[in-house]
């Protein structure tokens, strides 16, 4: 162990954030001096021989996983693999006694019982589902359920001040009396983040912090990440996207079916993404897209013209702009556009008027125009739309695999109204077998599935409307890399069998490995039109980028 | 010992509230000396408790659609009030009479269900402001005052017994016969379930338990038949009930209505986007809720043979309290016409053994109240495990 003394003065802004935090937990520090444990080989976190069993399902199954102090650590595996369990583990939501094995940190062993516990020591969990109460200020929402108070009234001065300090930190630069809802995706993370900073953390753990982020804020975050590491904080980051664990992490591991497969060290361990999608996949993913045949025929189906929309809200202002667009028979049409281009708001005011005010414009299936008003015409009509958030409005979690799969089509397994429960179930078994959701029975609520396997389930719901032309919005947001081999196949196989696909997505690798052709969209106006021949990552993003507003 | 374990678990899910009510009918029993379940009483519980379950069952499909209707007891005041106006005062036919406050109870429902739908005012303070214009507007109807006797035709609709066509001297023949038919017809459709189910590879319970759960119910429709028979035989009422009781489950687990009723209260975001037109469906869950409460309104007011400023007090409290002793969810989605009976059984047990042994009032409803506490409190244990 070696103690290093760091005159304040030569500190950065930040670090000087992190000093406090320090000197407040030591107490009566020097104030000018910072004691801080800079021996890199040092294990912060030990978690030894983790078994947790949920009913009927082996969850953990002898986990082992190991933090060194002031590293990042990535966690990583498909869903379902465990990264979440094991997380909750640690931070006390499973209490000690429900599971096997032993939690060491910082050379102790640790017995919590709830997230308190944890977060008494240090150990501080920002979870994936963002937890800020949007009608409260961040001040507020920063000190929940740790107000800074004397005898039960809250000292809003100092509340006030310590969240200024804690913004300063995190690069925000936000009155702390702003309520949550006025603020972006990205800028509600970065006050997840100084949440946690004001518990006093020395681990922190980011469960796919980037998920919803765009690539701008994904940078500031993955940035703000490396500063925390020079300042000594330890964090383990569980995420999905690859690319972004080997810019910034020091060591990663994989879990698998509830087991460590592998535990790398950059320094040591030469790494390669395609070696760690083997571990997770357990298999190699040579490609991580399909082959697939493209026989394109050259009749239209689908085609929208003059598509013009406007806010639902503030009907004065244009959402999507005399759109046009037309998809062949056979063909994946591919939309990209960053956040606020209107992509979500496009497919959602053709899909029934399902958004906006003020729509008008045309749209023609197999060269005949159709009148659709209602999600009702629009599936009669061969539509379907599967959304970008399948919690709120793909799936009905709590119901059964089987009630979510014939929702949308209730008449194919009905006579006059009354429902063949039966053929119904017949038909749910078939279509879970053909899409692979791995569920125990049909029974099974979603809520309970994995989220790849819940996308499947709302794809399966739109299948089985037996539609023509399909609008897939992020279609693999949240999911795994095996399962979005498997969304890609499934899109494979409708566009052989001659349907049309709109697919939308926010990763430019997806749209290019997936489409016969991408239009750009930029401020509610399609702004290119690429064949794939043609498109590249660099080409996209100019064409994404261009501005028409001022 | 663990299979044990999960077979009980497992069914105190399904029959949780079933063997709490057997529970609370042998505690009664017990603490009434016998009188509970003598035929008088039993025939008594039925058509006391007739109103109640009828409303319960249309307070269930709104509580699933995620609503709630707080207006039902004045809405059965004031059709109650109308019966009156129109059979006592203005003297019209019985069958125009019941069509005509039927429909205005639909009316009401739709006045509601508009406002809750499509205007998207919440259900809560829209059924406030019912619970009061209606029963200010009963208030006007009677101006006051208590309009009675109805006639005899109108009255038998909540207090008349079946005929026994087999002229039984002190025991209704008819009664017995008609709960050994419905014996006969409940096992043929088990097992007809069971086969097809077999045919279709379906999950099927083990045969013992299968049997016993046959000979549980053959002997509870059939004790409680004969219970009828030794008094005054089958009301009318309990005939209605049935027919309501087996319509309503088919419509809600078997129909694409159904369905889509519980799709709104479970998202209503992801069921719009499914196809379901969600207002429509909780539009006409509140035009079936005032028709139901008209018609508990008409059943009460006949049992009461008097339409009364004052009918219909709390109604809305003991239907919501049946619907959730029954398994209904407030976040919507969740709920079987089956447990919201249930559940109105139990209140209606609590009532009556209660008074039986003699309980005030004001003992009465704190102790329902807990009652009710309770039974949510068991319900949301018993699934966290």
């Amino acid at each position: 162990m070696i103690q290093v003394i760091i005159p304040k003065k030569n500190c950065s802004k930040a670090f000087r954030g992190l000093l406090l935090l320090y000197e407040s937990k030591s107490g009566g520090l020097d104030p000018f001096h910072i004691r801080g444990v800079m021996n890199m080989s040092s294990t912060i976190l030990e978690m030894k021989n983790i078994v947790k069993t949920f009913p009927g399902v082996k969850a953990l199954d002898n986990v082992n996983f190991k933090v060194t102090e002031g590293e990042i650590h990535a966690l990583i595996g498909e869903n379902g693999a465990g990264k979440s369990t094991l997380m909750k583990v640690l931070s006390g939501v499973h209490p000690y006694g429900t599971y096997e094995g032993d939690i060491v940190f910082q050379g102790e062993v640790c017995e919590f019982n709830d997230v308190n516990d944890s977060e008494a020591k240090g150990i501080v969990i920002v979870h994936q589902e963002l937890a800020l109460i949007p009608e409260l200020s961040i001040a507020e929402n920063i000190f929940l359920g740790n107000e800074r108070s004397k005898s039960g009234i809250i000292n809003w001065y100092e509340t006030i001040q310590e969240t200024k300090s804690l913004l300063d930190k995190v690069g925000l630069n936000i009155d702390p009396e702003v309520q949550i809802k006025n603020l972006g995706v990205g800028q509600r993370q970065l006050v997840e983040i100084a949440k946690a900073l004001s518990k006093k953390v020395k681990l922190l753990i980011l469960d796919e912090p980037t998920a919803a982020l765009n690539e701008e804020d994904t940078e500031n975050f993955l940035n703000l990440l490396l500063e925390f590491k020079k300042q000594g904080m330890t964090s383990i980051l569980i995420s999905h996207k690859l690319k972004e664990l080997f810019k910034v992490s020091d060591s990663i591991t994989v879990l698998r079916d509830g087991q460590t497969v592998s535990s790398y060290s950059f320094k040591q361990d030469e790494i390669s993404e395609n070696k760690i999608i083997k571990d997770m996949v357990g298999r190699d993913l040579t490609n991580l897209f399909p082959e697939r045949q493209h026989n394109i025929e050259d009749e239209v189906v689908f085609e929208i013209k003059n598509w013009t929309v406007y806010h639902p809200m503030d009907t004065e202002r244009k959402i999507i702009d005399s759109v046009n667009l037309e998809v062949r028979k056979g063909e994946v049409v591919g939309i990209a556009g960053l956040m606020g281009a209107g992509r979500t708001e496009l497919a959602m005011s053709v899909f029934g008027k399902s958004y906006g005010k003020k729509i008008s414009g045309q749209i023609l299936i197999d060269g005949q125009e159709v009148e659709i008003n209602s999600v009702d015409q629009a599936i009669k009509h061969g539509l379907c739309y599967v959304s970008e958030d399948r919690k709120d409005f793909g799936l009905i979690l709590n119901d059964s695999v089987k009630n979510n799969l014939t929702l949308a089509n209730l008449k194919k397994v009905a006579n006059n109204n009354i429902l063949d429960t039966r053929k119904e179930v017949v038909e749910a078994e078939s279509l879970k077998a053909r899409l692979n959701i791995k569920a125990p029975t049909i029974e099974q609520k979603t809520i309970n599935l994995s989220g790849g396997n819940q996308q499947k389930v709302v794809l399966g719901k739109w299948i089985f409307t037996e539609p023509e032309i399909l609008i897939l919005d992020e279609p693999t947001r949240g999911i795994d890399v095996g399962a979005k081999y498997e969304v890609y196949t499934i899109i494979n196989e409708l566009a052989d069998q001659g349907k049309s696909v709109i697919f939308i997505s926010s990763e430019l690798p997806e749209l290019l490995g997936i489409c016969d052709r991408i239009y750009t969209l930029s401020e509610g106006r399609i702004t290119g039109n690429i064949s794939i021949d043609e498109a590249s990552q660099e080409s996209l993003m100019t064409y994404m980028t261009q501005s028409w507003r001022s | 010992m663990d299979k044990i374990k999960t077979l009980i678990s497992n069914n105190i899910q399904t029959y949780g509230m079933v063997i709490a009510l057997v529970g609370i009918a042998v505690l009664f029993q017990i603490l009434t000396n016998g009188i509970l379940l003598t035929p008088l009483n039993i025939t008594n519980l039925i058509m006391q408790n007739s109103y109640i379950i009828i409303l319960a069952i249309g307070m269930l499909i709104v509580i699933i659609t995620g609503e709630i209707d707080l207006s039902v007891g004045s809405v059965a005041a004031f059709v109650g009030a109308v019966a009156g106006m129109l059979l006592v005062t203005h003297d019209f036919p019985i069958w125009l009479a019941i069509i005509l406050c039927l429909l205005i109870g639909a009316m009401i429902g739709a006045w509601q269900g508009f406002w809750v739908a499509y205007v998207n005012i919440p259900a809560f303070i829209v059924t406030l402001a019912g619970m009061l214009i209606f029963r200010g507007l009963t208030l006007v109807t009677l101006q006051g005052e208590t309009i009675a006797p109805f006639p005899d035709g109108f009255r038998s609709l909540s207090s008349a017994f079946l005929p026994d066509w087999f002229g039984g001297q002190d025991f209704h023949i008819l009664t017995i016969v008609l709960g050994i038919i419905f014996s006969v017809l409940f096992i043929l459709y088990e097992l007809n379930f069971r086969r097809t189910n077999r045919k279709y590879n379906l999950h099927v319970s083990s045969f013992p338990s299968f049997v016993t759960k046959l000979i549980i119910f053959t002997f509870a429709i059939n004790f409680f038949t004969y219970s009828l028979a030794r008094y005054a035989g089958t009301p009318y009422i309990l005939l209605i009930l049935i027919l309501l009781i087996i319509g309503y489950t088919f419509v809600m687990n078997r129909t694409v209505i159904g369905r889509h009723v519980y799709s709104v209260g479970g998202n209503e975001n992801a069921a719009r986007l499914s196809g379901v037109k969600t207002k429509k469906i909780k539009f006409l869950a509140f035009v079936n809720m005032g028709v139901l409460a008209a018609f508990a309104g008409l059943v009460f007011a006949g049992r009461l043979n008097a339409a009364t400023p004052q009918a219909g007090t709390l109604f809305e409290l003991d239907a919501i309290a049946a619907a959730v002793i029954g398994g209904a969810s407030f976040s919507g989605g969740v709920g079987r016409v089956f447990g919201a009976v249930i559940g109105a059984l139990v209140m209606g047990l609590l009532n009556n053994g209660m008074s039986l042994m003699g309980i005030g009032i004001d003992w009465q409803q704190a102790i329902k109240g807990l009652v009710l506490l309770l039974a949510v409190a068991f319900d949301v244990l018993s699934k966290r495990r």
